[in-house]
């Protein structure tokens, strides 16, 4: 070992014991305990977590759960199944399937966006990704909406089939309303909560009104 | 850790003569003594020995450590100290940049209202004020206008929607934003211009404000119409509401002002801008099936009205899906 000669220990000062850094002993068996485990236990563990919060959407109590470990994956497979489910639905000619599924997108996200910025600038105490989480999920009720219309116009495209889906979709535009007022209302000063209210039901009111409209060809 | 011998630059906090490219290790804080050269050495040894320990159990690599307390146990904290300096290092900038450009705390003061203050700043903005030789207060605030402008393009989307319009290059969404963003950004700054010119007393944000509580008559008269197809009630609503909007608007902007050429140049401008936003917002998005309209008006029908966007034959079968559609969506 050549390069024991260089170092310099001082001779009053006993070298011995173990040399081991504390923080570096440790959190190798944390990313090894993870790294090492099947990819199902990950996925597994991950599924559990969004459907633990699919649950929390559908039966809004007042639980932090949501908001503490937020993800985005619920979100994106909501905004992307619904995306899928509106293609392919206005007047005619081929090259509407695109821009539909790209709307539908900027909408949900860009939207999202600007409801947590303007809950933030009006004093809210949520962060920037939860809040994000918390409007993302709350889409799932107008998605389960959406199945509903369209199985309802594979039946026909009546007057009733217009009264049932009115019906279903303003059922769940309020639900989801609600259920994400519930979780973010609370993190606002109390006399502002309207405040933070109106663009989240614009939100949801732009997003149900193009399930209502939707007609396929 | 990663490969620090590449990324020396990192260690500039920690250097005493700034801006050299080698850094003397001498003056680290493990005081390990060994120069620049070994240093790389000793990084070679030390990935070869991390590669070494992943492979083997973790214990096994403590013991690993424990048997040779000199070299191995100092490489081994070395590499971690270089790692831990280059992410402090690496999240203090990237921290203070993003404290720079992304902080939304300057727009916080716009945003601080209350409901109650919104209400009845809308219900203001309809009425116009009697006293012109006195400078009216304007709020500077951003709320109401940012929502009064994402309802107009609400509804001008629904108005779209139902009306069938086909854009082609584009989207329907992107052609409402850019519309109703375009006008309250864009005649803003052109009225603050020419209010800077004829020495108005009236600030950027308080142009922006007054414009957009403006845009509630055109939200107003625009949902009533989109769906109560009457051009004559349109008619009465663009005179009535979008005249009130306008008079308020003008009435403020001309007790802010002195001289009456002045006066005059800047209420015709945003007069004239804004009663015709409100016909172009009608008549642009919103088609009229002549077949409906036929029954209902008879020969009262404007002289330019446009059909459709981007559709120069209407032929019989468009015509018939296109009410069908419109039966449909109401």
């Amino acid at each position: 070992f050549p390069g024991l000669a260089d170092v310099s220990i001082s001779q009053d000062i006993p070298v011995e014991g173990e040399i081991t850094v504390p923080v570096g002993s440790h959190s190798p068996d944390e990313d090894y305990s993870t790294l090492d485990e099947p990819v199902k236990d990950t996925i597994m563990r991950d599924l559990k977590a969004v459907g633990k919060k699919f649950v929390h959407v559908m039966y809004p109590r007042k639980s932090s759960a949501l908001l503490r470990d937020w993800d985005l994956w619920g979100p994106l497979v909501l905004c992307v199944s619904l995306a899928l489910m509106l293609q392919g639905g206005s007047a005619d000619s081929k090259d509407d399937g695109g821009p539909q599924f790209a709307e539908v997108f900027v909408i949900i996200w860009f939207g999202a966006v600007v409801i947590t910025l303007n809950s933030k600038l009006l004093g809210g105490t949520i962060s920037f990704f939860q809040s994000l989480c918390v409007l993302g999920y709350c889409v799932l009720p107008l998605t389960v909406a959406m199945l509903v219309c369209r199985l309802v116009l594979l039946a026909g495209a009546g007057t009733v089939s217009f009264i049932i889906r009115l019906i279903v979709v303003g059922a769940m535009f309020g639900w989801s309303t609600l259920a994400s007022t519930a979780f973010l209302a609370d993190s606002q000063p109390p006399n502002r909560k309207a405040l933070v209210v109106y663009p989240i039901f614009l939100f949801y009111f732009v997003i149900s009104w193009m399930i209502l409209t939707f007609t396929p060809q | 850790s990663g490969a620090p011998a590449a990324e020396w630059g990192g260690f500039e906090d920690n250097m005493q003569g700034g801006g050299s490219a080698v850094i003397d290790m001498e003056n680290m804080d493990d005081t390990s003594g060994s120069s620049f050269e070994d240093m790389g050495e000793m990084h070679q040894r030390m990935k070869e020995e991390e590669e070494e320990e992943a492979e083997g159990e973790a214990g096994a690599g403590e013991e690993e450590d424990g048997e040779f307390l000199g070299m191995k146990g100092l490489r081994g904290q070395l590499g971690r100290q270089v790692a831990d300096q280059m992410w402090q290092v690496g999240k203090r900038q990237a921290s203070r940049a993003f404290s720079l450009y992304a902080n939304i705390d300057i727009l916080r003061p716009y945003f601080d209202v209350e409901p109650v203050q919104v209400r009845a700043r809308l219900l203001e903005s309809m009425i116009p004020v009697k006293m012109i030789n006195f400078p009216q207060k304007i709020a500077g605030e951003l709320y109401g206008p940012l929502m009064l402008v994402f309802t107009l393009v609400a509804i001008l989307l629904h108005g779209m929607k139902t009306s069938d319009t086909i854009i082609r290059e584009g989207t329907l969404m992107g052609t409402a934003i850019g519309t109703c963003f375009g006008y309250w950004l864009g005649v803003s700054s052109f009225m603050y211009f020419l209010a800077y010119l004829c020495n108005a007393q009236i600030t950027m944000v308080q142009m922006l404000s007054l414009l957009g509580y403006g845009l509630f008559g055109h939200c107003i008269t625009l949902f009533v119409t989109y769906n109560i197809h009457f051009h004559s009630l349109f008619y009465i609503f663009w005179l009535v509401v979008g005249g009130l909007s306008t008079l308020r608007m003008v009435a403020v902007l001309v007790s802010r002002t002195v001289g009456h050429t002045q006066r005059l140049i800047l209420c015709g401008t945003l007069a004239a801008l804004h009663m015709l936003f409100l016909l172009y917002l009608h008549f642009a998005y919103h088609k009229v099936v002549e077949g409906i309209l036929d029954t209902l008006e008879g020969p009262n029908m404007p002289p330019f009205q446009r059909v459709a966007r981007d559709i120069p034959v209407v032929s019989n079968p468009v015509l018939n899906t296109t009410a069908k559609a419109i039966a449909l969506a109401l």
